[in-house]
């Protein structure tokens, strides 16, 4: 119970900025000043409209970009400035990433075996030929899949099998850590349950802590302990899944849950969509400012007791 | 109500069994052979009947072209003045044009009679003008036109792609400096490449496929940059990458094999083109000094004397002919059969 009461902070991101051909005409500012921070064990919820920069977060995280600004800790090391192949090598195995396309995320000339055991052939994970099989079964395993399915082609699996496929090529360099990039946006309704459900079993086991990006916020609040909200590059809102769930303070958010369909008619019927208007200019600075324990709203100084009061008068209904 | 329910307390605990494993496991079991690319597309080239009877057609123009190195009905580079201009004679056919007579001033004369020619020679295609077997300098003109053919498309393809590989992945700025100077190479017109080659090298096969290669690679290269900048932000490129994997290794295990399809497709189109250039080449006079021949040379050859000796023209213009519509609907039929969707 320790672990709970002093979490450790796993990944600690400080201010990250990514801008793409900044400087110039055509600047674009996909994160702008974000700052987060996610504890080990638990799942870290990215939700916002599309564009809004939850992936290119997730891409700046993992070094397939490289970021403009800001410093990101893994365990402590600041890995937005790591050099040498040494460390770059060990940092590709703590933290991985699973796709949003099923059908685009697996090499279609290579089969299975080949695309999972890829992070144990780079690694040199496996002592020989048949220890590397002997993994990739182990790993086919873990996510539901036949051993048989390792000589196969990724054509001809379905979207769900597939993502468990992504899942294990994933799971197959130990990491610690997995940045899952709507991993389920692209698959039925039916298969998404099964995929969460994997990747909520597969945390239990090997202990992984997730940052799940994604625009379904009832998923998100499903899977996640804590959510981000994000519009326009910046995090809005910031607390545990229920709060923000059940006391979304900052306007984009509460457009966001206004618009969350339930199977009740009756409460269909009644629904009315909070449609969100950006504050006018008004030259304030904004930052993310702690309004209850935990709960952060991207809001100026001067806007913190109106919030505050918000929550109150929203915990009091 | 009640009923219901005494019907559930009806079954007891054992009457009911857990569902068995095995049948979980047997509905992902996928029953279909497991087919690779290649055997994929071999099945749907297949289908293709122009493209199979183009293929036969081509296997067998280069099984007798190569084939002509050891078995040659004459020599193809043998002067007999004696037997100069015969026209075809095939053994046990009549037809006006393939029996060895030909009409002077109205009348059909046996020329093979006239010129004393042995009973049992007979030269299949006719002779030229220098009494050498048509058919004997017809193979090897083929046989040498496939090789610089050939070779050019090969050196075409390992610089092509090289080149747009390495602008393809690498992008931003050498990817703008690489372009550029492809743009500059490609506004050199390749005739006077040729021309200026010729008076550095002698005229022979090593500098026609040079004066191919200097510029016959560009669209090579573009096309398989143009395939790389699209493959290398596929999702499963980053998985790579995120997995620790190196730039080249990426290149070849990722992106060459999922462009090696177009890579195929441009090449077999680039075979006919480089034929017909080198044909060109010959025709005007630049291509191989005599006694080799090309299938371009014997058309240079051939088209003085149509009018009287018909022959010595209709076999090159014939056999080029063929050879080029096999191989481009061969290449149509590899394309359509690596790319069903015509994705690209």
């Amino acid at each position: 119970m320790n672990q709970v009461a002093m979490p450790n902070k796993l990944l600690d991101v400080q201010n990250l900025k990514q801008y793409f051909h900044p400087g110039q005409e055509n600047e674009v500012r996909a994160v702008d000043n974000v700052s987060f921070h996610i504890y080990e064990g638990e799942t870290f919820g990215l939700v916002g409209e599309s564009g809004c920069g939850k992936s290119t977060t997730g891409r700046s995280i993992i070094r397939l970009y490289h970021p403009t600004d800001g410093e990101i800790y893994f365990n402590g090391e600041d890995i937005s400035k790591l050099k040498g192949k040494k460390n770059m090598q060990q940092f590709r195995r703590d933290i991985q990433m699973i796709y949003q396309d099923p059908y685009a995320s697996l090499n279609p000339r290579m089969k299975v075996q080949d695309i999972i055991a890829e992070g144990i052939d780079i690694h040199g994970l496996a002592e020989s030929d048949a220890d590397r099989n002997q993994q990739v079964n182990d790993l086919l395993e873990l996510v539901g899949l036949d051993k048989s399915h390792a000589t196969r082609y990724p054509h001809e699996f379905s979207g769900g099998q597939r993502q468990r496929i992504g899942i294990a090529r994933a799971l197959a360099v130990q990491p610690r850590f997995i940045i899952c990039d709507e991993p389920i946006s692209a698959l039925d309704v039916s298969i998404q349950a099964q995929v969460v459900n994997l990747l909520q079993e597969l945390q239990r086991k090997k202990n992984l802590t997730y940052l799940f990006i994604a625009h379904d916020l009832s998923m998100v609040k499903y899977i996640s302990d804590r959510i981000g909200v994000m519009h326009f590059g910046k995090l809005v809102e910031v607390g545990t899944s229920e709060e923000v769930y059940r006391f979304g303070l900052h306007p984009y958010t509460e457009s966001l849950l206004s618009a969350i369909p339930l199977p009740d008619p009756d409460y269909e019927r009644n629904r009315r969509r909070v449609t969100y208007q950006a504050p006018k200019e008004d030259g304030k600075e904004r930052s993310l400012k702690e309004i209850a324990s935990g709960h952060y709203i991207y809001c100026s100084d001067d806007e913190v007791p109106f919030y505050q009061k918000k929550l109150e008068q929203k915990k009091r209904q | 109500m009640e009923q219901t329910q005494l019907n559930v307390k009806q079954f007891s605990a054992d009457s009911f069994e857990p569902l068995i494993h095995a049948e979980r496991e047997s509905r992902e079991k996928i029953v279909a052979p497991s087919l690779t690319f290649l055997q994929d597309s071999w099945r749907r080239l297949k289908k293709n009947k122009g493209a199979v009877i183009s293929l036969f057609i081509l296997i067998a123009v280069a099984v007798i072209a190569f084939g002509s190195i050891w078995v040659s009905p004459h020599d193809p580079t043998k002067q007999n003045v004696k037997y100069i201009n015969l026209p075809p004679k095939i053994p046990g056919v009549s037809l006006d044009g393939f029996n060895g007579t030909a009409l002077i001033g109205g009348q059909r004369v046996d020329k093979y009679a006239q010129a004393n020619v042995p009973e049992q020679v007979h030269f299949y295609l006719g002779t030229d003008g220098l009494g050498r077997d048509l058919l004997s300098r017809l193979l090897m003109g083929t046989r040498v036109s496939l090789i610089i053919a050939i070779i050019a498309a090969l050196l075409d393809l390992s610089i092509g792609v090289t080149y747009g590989m390495i602008s393809g992945m690498k992008g931003g700025k050498v990817d703008n400096v690489m372009q550029r100077v492809l743009e500059v190479l490609s506004g050199i017109p390749n005739l006077v490449v040729m021309i200026l080659m010729l008076t550095i090298f002698e005229p022979g096969m090593t500098s026609i496929i040079l004066a191919m290669i200097v510029t016959g690679w560009i669209t090579m290269a573009r096309i398989v940059r143009a395939q790389a900048l699209k493959i290398k932000d596929q999702e499963y490129v980053m998985a790579a990458r995120t997995l620790g994997e190196s730039s080249s290794k990426i290149a070849l295990k990722h992106v060459l094999p999922n462009i090696s399809g177009v890579i195929i497709v441009q090449m077999m189109f680039s075979i006919p083109s480089a034929i017909f250039f080198e044909a060109f080449l010959g025709f005007i006079g630049l291509g191989l000094r005599p006694p080799a021949a090309s299938l371009g040379t014997l058309l240079n050859e051939g088209y003085k004397t149509f009018r009287f000796l018909p022959h010595l023209m209709w076999a090159p213009a014939i056999t080029l002919s063929v050879i080029m519509v096999c191989f481009n609907l061969l290449a149509d039929g590899l394309r359509d059969a690596f790319d069903p969707k015509m994705k690209d």
